[in-house]
């Protein structure tokens, strides 16, 4: 297939979110290489308490000032952001790992499998997923792998949702009737065929959710049922500072900045990715099609 | 090679295909015709048991195995190894993020055969191939190409019976010409049965042996290509003869 270059008036409003999409991007590897490099970036050491230095205002030492305790805020958002993007990659990964195998079995194979599969999946959403993550991080010890776990319990049905209805119109592609055609066997044509050309829009939503994990593990945190301290966390930093922001702004602002900064480059990469990979083929744009009823039900956490 | 008796197709109670007879040797080329809807896609499907969630009665042979009543095993054994399959739309029908060269190789082992990569090179030199089309995708190949590989496909399984559902009517004239050139020339070089389904009348009348014209699931008239092209018994058949540019 060729592709002419297109007029003017078509390609600008795609140039727009590329320009973004680079720009998020670019923000999301100077997070996780502030996050990786945070030992050797981070100018005082994680848990220097310094009493006499308590609630310092951004300065030449201290460029975010310090905390109620005397620790310098820089440093704790550069290790926070270790354990949001811990967080936010594990979530992620355990939900896309159950919710995608889910998805393109109950896609591919239809009939009562595919109903069993999506009713297990309703159930799961029928729970607003900060009250689930509430409860379960009630229930279980307060900390990162609960938060961790919280959250993947109520994620993985979107994903379900998402690669069942893609798998689904995968598996009317006529190359999958040439699979069958070929006999091969149903196992394989799903891991051969329909999951690899499934993951295009679970991708997107991947890149799409990852600002939303780190806002709901940062609101966990914040309610006390996340991270602990001495954690360095970025919703905990926000939580602790709270009382303190009409007095002393930078304890609360910046690790509140370092969320929002965060949560906004991956959504703004994931909606480049998303109008990007919908250009290139129209296939991809069928499967978007297919896709956009399962992401646009989606409340926010 | 293919042996059909009294075949009904049946979805939700409605018959969308009937067949009372059908068939093809070895090195014989059998066209079933009709327009769209008429159930030739549904009979080729049947033939190889892949008519999901119909009712199928009657007896079907196909390279001696007995297609309705095999167990899922025998029947994955005998799609593509020995009865392929040749699609309308070639591109559409190979998986996009698969290297064709990959694709075949998966399709040889899938099959037990441990001779990769001299069989693709033969194939591929069958339907007059570049091999170094293995290396691309299905999304950089021409549709001639594809169909052509889809082909090669079914010459590195050793298929015996070419099943293909209008395989050219998704290309342009001259590929058209190329398709059926390789197509006519393997079926006399590899005793090939080919049962062709196709609207495409004129294309039928350079290759086919023998036509069955279907419409609305029923066999309407059947004989030799000759014959039936240059005097339809039934109005339908004039129909579509007169049809034709």
């Amino acid at each position: 297939m060729t592709h002419h270059a297109p007029p003017l008036r078509r390609s600008l409003p795609r140039l727009l979110p590329d320009r973004f999409a680079a720009f998020g991007a670019v923000l999301i590897v100077l997070v996780v290489l502030a996050a990786v490099l945070a030992p050797w970036l981070a100018p005082y050491p994680l848990d220097e308490v310094r009493p006499l230095e308590r609630l310092r205002p951004p300065s030449a030492e201290h460029w975010f000032g310090t905390d109620q305790v005397g620790r310098d805020v820089l440093t704790r958002i550069l290790y926070g952001g270790r354990t949001s993007l811990f967080i936010a990659a594990s979530v992620l990964a355990v939900s896309a790992l159950a919710g995608v195998t889910l998805g393109v079995v109950a896609g591919y194979a239809g009939g009562w499998l595919r109903d069993v599969i999506m009713r297990v999946t309703d159930i799961f959403l029928a729970f607003p997923a900060l009250l689930l993550s509430l409860a379960l991080a009630v229930v279980l010890q307060p900390g990162v792998n609960t938060v961790i776990l919280a959250i993947a319990v109520t994620w993985w049905p979107w994903y379900t949702r998402l690669s069942a209805s893609v798998a689904a119109s995968i598996a009317t592609r006529p190359y999958v009737d040439a699979a069958r055609c070929l006999g091969v066997p149903a196992p394989l044509i799903i891991l051969r065929h329909v999951l690899p050309n499934s993951l295009t829009p679970v991708l997107v939503q991947l890149s799409l959710d990852a600002g939303g994990v780190i806002l709901t593990a940062a609101a966990l945190s914040y309610l006390g049922l996340g991270a602990q301290e001495p954690t360095a966390e970025w919703g905990l930093m926000v939580q602790q500072g709270q009382t303190l922001f009409t007095t002393n702004w930078w304890v609360v602002t910046f690790p509140g900045l370092a969320i929002l900064l965060t949560a906004f480059a991956f959504n703004v990469l994931g909606e480049g990715l998303r109008g990007a990979l919908d250009i290139r083929s129209g296939g991809a744009r069928q499967e978007r099609a297919t896709q956009e009823p399962a992401s646009a039900e989606r409340p926010r956490p | 090679m293919i042996e059909v008796r009294d075949l009904k197709v049946r979805y939700a109670g409605r018959t969308v295909a009937d067949v009372p007879e059908l068939d093809v040797g070895a090195g014989e080329c059998v066209a079933i015709v009709g327009e769209s809807g008429s159930g030739k896609s549904t009979t080729l499907l049947a033939l190889l048991g892949l008519t999901e969630g119909a009712e199928v009665s009657g007896r079907v042979r196909v390279c001696g195995v007995d297609v309705l009543e095999a167990p899922p095993r025998e029947l994955r054994r005998i799609r593509g190894a020995r009865a392929a399959l040749v699609l309308q739309s070639p591109q559409a029908a190979l998986s996009p993020a698969t290297r064709l060269g990959v694709l075949m190789r998966r399709a040889l082992r899938l099959h037990g055969r441990d001779d990769g990569e001299p069989a693709m090179a033969l194939a591929m030199e069958a339907v007059l191939l570049d091999p170094a089309i293995l290396r691309r995708y299905p999304h950089e190949v021409s549709g001639g190409q594809a169909q052509r590989f889809a082909i090669a496909l079914a010459i590195a399984l050793g298929a015996e019976v070419i099943l293909a559902d209008e395989p050219t009517s998704a290309l342009d004239v001259t590929v058209q010409a190329e398709v059926v050139g390789v197509l006519r020339r393997l079926r006399v070089e590899r005793d090939l049965a080919l049962l062709l389904v196709s609207h495409d009348l004129a294309l039928v009348s350079t290759i086919a042996d023998r036509v069955l014209v279907m419409k609305d699931g029923a066999v309407v008239e059947s004989g030799p290509a000759a014959r039936v092209l240059a005097e339809p018994a039934h109005p339908y058949t004039r129909e579509l003869l007169e049809a034709l540019p």
